[in-house]
């Protein structure tokens, strides 16, 4: 048996999916409406799942007390309320499609020192889920 | 191979502990967690059992037989209970998620006689839940 712990969070972002590879014309027929050039935004709800073993002396996988600021630092104060292309350096080269932030996200959390990371996972609208984990983050490089 | 999830929800009362740690310490390692009065949670339980349908019933396994199974081995046991000092499988261990989420797999593993058990995940907050589920490395795995 395997025990994982997941912690939920929100950010609210905006973005725009366009890319300087495509044309004008391309752009709109492959992303349309997110192609918007104003960008639009979403309430996105993000999961971060640890796992490792359960210290005995705390009965826990990863103390809230240190997982809660680490992705407060990593990832919701730098993308809260913020335009994901230009404010995420990490977006002026790619697309700020949500697979592309959930990428970005599990680079940025992998280095949680007291855990292993094994999924993230973001909810972009009710409608829409992304998930990364552990195995397929280190094929991707 | 087919998944059935049944929920539950139940109410219990708990705080985090360790007697081998100083007072300073409890406090640092579980903050507000560590209120000797204790605090509540409304817990979610979700229980998954994998298998193939029986031909003759269309059933992995009646639902009506794992509401049973969770009302005997979960809710009696836990239901408005302090984790702390009412479950003897919790005796000595810190009532986490996770600890919790350990004993509730333990404790229904072997009431499974139809399907495998697959996962338990039990939520303590919307925002916050523990899954247990079968360890892939070990073949069938449902057996620690």
């Amino acid at each position: 048996m395997k025990i994982s712990l997941t912690r939920r969070y929100r950010f609210a972002a905006s973005h725009r999916l366009h890319t300087a590879k495509l044309s004008e014309e391309e752009n709109k027929r492959v992303y349309g409406k997110c192609s918007n050039p104003y960008g639009h935004g979403h309430n996105y709800a993000l999961e971060v799942t640890m796992t490792g073993p359960v210290d005995s002396a705390t009965g826990m996988i990863a103390n809230l007390a240190e997982l809660d600021p680490f992705v407060q630092r990593e990832v919701i104060q730098p993308f809260d309320q913020k335009f994901l292309n230009e404010e995420i350096p990490e977006f002026r080269a790619q697309v700020a499609t949500t697979e592309n932030v959930s990428r970005e996200i599990f680079r940025r959390l992998k280095s949680f020192p007291s855990a292993r990371l094994e999924r993230v996972r973001i909810e972009e609208t009710s409608k829409n889920s992304f998930e990364i984990e552990d195995e397929v983050d280190e094929v991707r490089g | 191979m087919i998944r059935i999830t049944r929920k539950v929800e139940f109410s219990a009362a708990h705080f985090y502990h360790n007697p081998n740690f100083s007072a300073e310490e409890n406090r640092r390692v579980f903050g507000k967690c560590n209120n000797p009065h204790g605090h509540g949670h409304n817990y979610v339980l979700e229980v998954t059992i994998a298998g193939e349908p029986d031909p003759a019933t269309g059933m992995v396994l009646d639902l009506k037989e794992l509401k049973e199974i969770l009302q005997r081995e979960v809710m009696e046991r836990m239901d408005h209970r302090h984790l702390n000092y009412e479950v003897p499988e919790l005796a000595g261990q810190i009532p986490t998620c996770e600890n919790i989420a350990a004993v509730i797999w333990k404790l229904l593993d072997p009431k499974i006689k139809t399907g495998k058990l697959d996962r338990v995940r039990l939520y303590e907050s919307p925002d916050l839940f523990a899954d247990c589920t079968a360890d892939a490395s070990n073949g069938s795995g449902a057996r620690t």
